[in-house]
């Protein structure tokens, strides 16, 4: 087991709506989740849960329509939401940094590779010199295994693979060793052999400059593999929280049950797939009971009329649902939270 | 078994030795022409009722293969007989008769349905393009089709847009269906969904196969997923099947690298038993103009001099008859468990 290291990352409650001209869609109800430093945390849910909503409300890049109206995001103590533009300009890149799931839409397409990542340590280092700058870029680009890192600095976006486009992301992300780094599905678009390379430089690289990360994939078996912690979303909310050992072998939420059942791996051919029943519901109503009860085989009256709480299983164990009632729950928010404009 | 009556069972999809090129101009007043080699050879034989799954990854060729087998890609040289008769170069009727049999599902079911129609337009346009119902008689058979994949009459007028994406590929598949083929070329149907509706698709899929005793070439880059529909599996690289066998076979005693590659390459969703991986040195080759030898050597880690020059054949190499593998080196032992 690692070391328990001191928090890095605090969300309390986030809420997220998106305003249109008839709905509002409610596409956070409520997250709360804790990364340590240096740990790595997976966020795994399916589309539309709100892993990647998460993601951008916790760099304040939600955009209208949309807007955070609920909740702290608290960054070494300080709250993220109440810090001026200014001093969450200087924050992201240097402090918490995001990987995105296509990296050609995230490259500059007319600037070079290598160019691009010493931008992003001129922006934040004013005292480095253009060329200090390019060969820490081109340093950055060989520690994660680009053959000939000189000659590929020198390319464009569209002359990379997708694999290739892929690292010089992650060392554009990486290269201000960043305390925090978000990765949206970084290796989703990639051929698995490649996945296998990317994954591998990823933890590396990650382990070498202590970098805590918030992992989000839809893919179970790479949280497997790169992950200490699960966060399970459903519906705009964690529905259940642990170490990746007991979520993944020993899951007590009703719907991360029935997601690792659904995958095929080791399935009988002549064996019907488990699936889910009913559909995902729409976020145009707040919840006011558990979202999962439509579709949950368990489910009892009380889960149809009431929010459940988190239920503390063991330490780091937290499962939302009525089946654990009379377990602990979470202890309540330590501070009143505000409504926000 | 059913694999005794397979047997017997005729072809239905025969390819011998298929290649597909496809022409690049690099610039304007350039005469130097580059070539795609996108399929390099490849010959299959699907037998009727039989699910055959194509694994690779992008770019190997495995698209191009199913395209080629609809006309939609251009056949430099080789054969594709469907049901014993050529399907290569069909015009007019013969080609319409053709489409209706062998029908194609995509992978993206957001730009595979017209976003202006209407579902009972979607999934009867083909019946009224092959003349098999008129009027009110399409209204039916869309409607019984659409039953058939788990939708209703309320689903009728709808658009496109107002599904997600597993009842979208439901639309495809009822779309493909109505016109009765005997074929599907699955094109990584379940890719762009989430984990539960794949399982609900793929149950879907056996489902209608049993009923509609359908053949399937079923493409994806899933392993898992290949593995638990397929009986048969021809792995790709470089527009070569370099592995070919009985799934479980192919699955327990990998002989070509690659494959194993691929198999490793597999995250274990167990914790405490993480797969093995062995990670690959570099990416695959383009097939512009792609080098002699075998088309695995410029990653290959059991690469040796012979690999360069000369391409090894796809054949016998192991115990079992049916498990073919184009490689100098197999690896041929027992699995280690």
């Amino acid at each position: 087991m690692r070391v328990v290291d001191e928090l890095l990352l605090d969300v309390r409650d986030l809420k997220v709506e998106f305003h249109t001209l008839h709905v509002v869609v409610h596409a956070l109800q409520g997250v709360s989740f804790q990364l340590r430093r240096r740990e790595t945390l997976g966020l795994a849910g399916e589309t539309g849960c709100g892993k990647s909503v998460t993601a951008l409300a916790i760099l304040r890049l939600i955009n209208r329509p949309g807007r955070i109206s609920h909740g702290q995001v608290l960054f070494e103590g300080r709250d993220l939401l109440a810090l001026s533009e200014p001093d969450m300009r200087e924050l992201r890149g240097s402090q918490i940094s995001m990987i995105m799931q296509e990296p050609k839409m995230s490259l500059n397409p007319v600037i070079r590779a290598g160019d691009q990542v010493a931008e992003t340590l001129l922006i934040h280092d004013r005292s480095l010199t253009r060329r200090t700058a390019k060969a820490r870029a081109v340093e950055m680009l060989a520690s994660l295994g680009i053959p000939d890192a000189p000659r590929m600095a020198g390319r464009y976006p569209h002359e990379l693979s997708g694999g290739m486009a892929q690292r010089i992301m992650i060392a554009m992300m990486l290269v201000t060793r960043p305390k925090l780094l978000i990765a949206d599905e970084p290796t989703s678009a990639l051929d698995v052999t490649i996945q296998a390379q990317i994954l591998e430089v990823m933890k590396a690289l990650i382990r070498e400059i202590n970098t805590a990360v918030l992992l989000i994939t839809h893919d179970l078996g790479v949280m497997a593999e790169t992950c200490d912690r699960v966060a399970v979303m459903y519906t705009g909310s964690v529905v259940e929280i642990g170490p990746v050992r007991v979520v993944l072998k020993n899951p007590q939420h009703p719907y991360t049950q029935g997601l690792l059942k659904t995958i095929p791996n080791n399935v009988a051919p002549d064996q019907p797939l488990f699936s889910i029943r009913g559909q995902v519901p729409s976020l145009l109503q707040p919840p006011t009971a558990c979202a999962f009860a439509p579709r949950c085989d368990r489910a009892e009256e009380r889960c149809r009329v009431e929010i459940p709480p988190r239920y503390v299983l063991e330490e780091g164990h937290h499962v939302a649902c009525f089946l654990h009632q009379g377990r602990p729950e979470v202890g309540a928010l330590p501070e009143p939270l505000t409504e926000r404009g | 078994m059913a694999d005794e009556k397979r047997e017997n069972g005729q072809p239905l999809l025969e390819i011998a030795d298929l290649r597909v090129h496809f022409a690049l101009r690099e610039g304007v007043f350039t005469r130097r022409r580059d070539v795609v080699q996108a399929i390099n050879g490849v010959s299959l034989r699907l037998r009727r009722g039989e699910v055959f799954g194509l694994v690779g990854e992008s770019g190997c060729g495995k698209t191009t293969l199913g395209r080629a087998v609809v006309g939609l890609a251009p056949v430099l040289t080789g054969d594709i007989r469907f049901a014993g008769q050529t399907v290569v170069g069909l015009t007019g009727r013969a080609a319409r008769e053709r489409a209706r049999r062998i029908q194609l599902i995509f992978q993206d079911p957001y730009s595979s349905l017209h976003p202006r129609k209407t579902v009972r337009d979607l999934v009867g346009a083909g019946l009224k393009f092959h003349g098999l119902a008129q009027g009110y008689e399409i209204d039916e058979q869309v409607l019984l089709m659409l039953e058939g994949v788990g939708l209703g009459l309320d689903h009728l007028y709808r658009y496109a847009h107002e599904f997600s994406g597993g009842q979208r590929q439901r639309i495809a598949l009822a779309r493909a269906l109505v016109l009765k083929p005997e074929l599907l070329i699955l094109d990584e149907p379940t890719s762009a969904l989430d984990v539960s509706v794949q399982a609900q698709i793929l149950n879907l899929l056996k489902e209608l196969r049993r009923q509609f005793q359908l053949t399937y070439l079923f493409i994806s880059h899933n392993l898992g997923v290949v593995r638990y529909m397929s009986q048969r599996i021809g792995v790709m690289y470089l527009g070569h099947i370099v592995e070919t066998g009985a799934t479980e076979d192919l699955f327990l005693r990998p002989q070509h690298p690659y494959t194993r590659v691929l198999l490793s390459a597999l995250p274990s969703l167990d914790p405490d038993a993480p797969s093995k991986r062995q990670v690959l040195a570099g990416e695959p080759p383009t097939p512009i103009n792609p080098p002699p030898g075998c088309p695995f050597a410029s990653r290959c880690p059991d690469v040796r001099d012979i690999c360069h020059q000369q391409k090894p054949d796809l054949g016998q190499r192991g115990g079992e008859p049916t498990h073919l593998c184009a490689c100098h080196f197999p690896r041929l032992e027992q699995p280690a468990k």
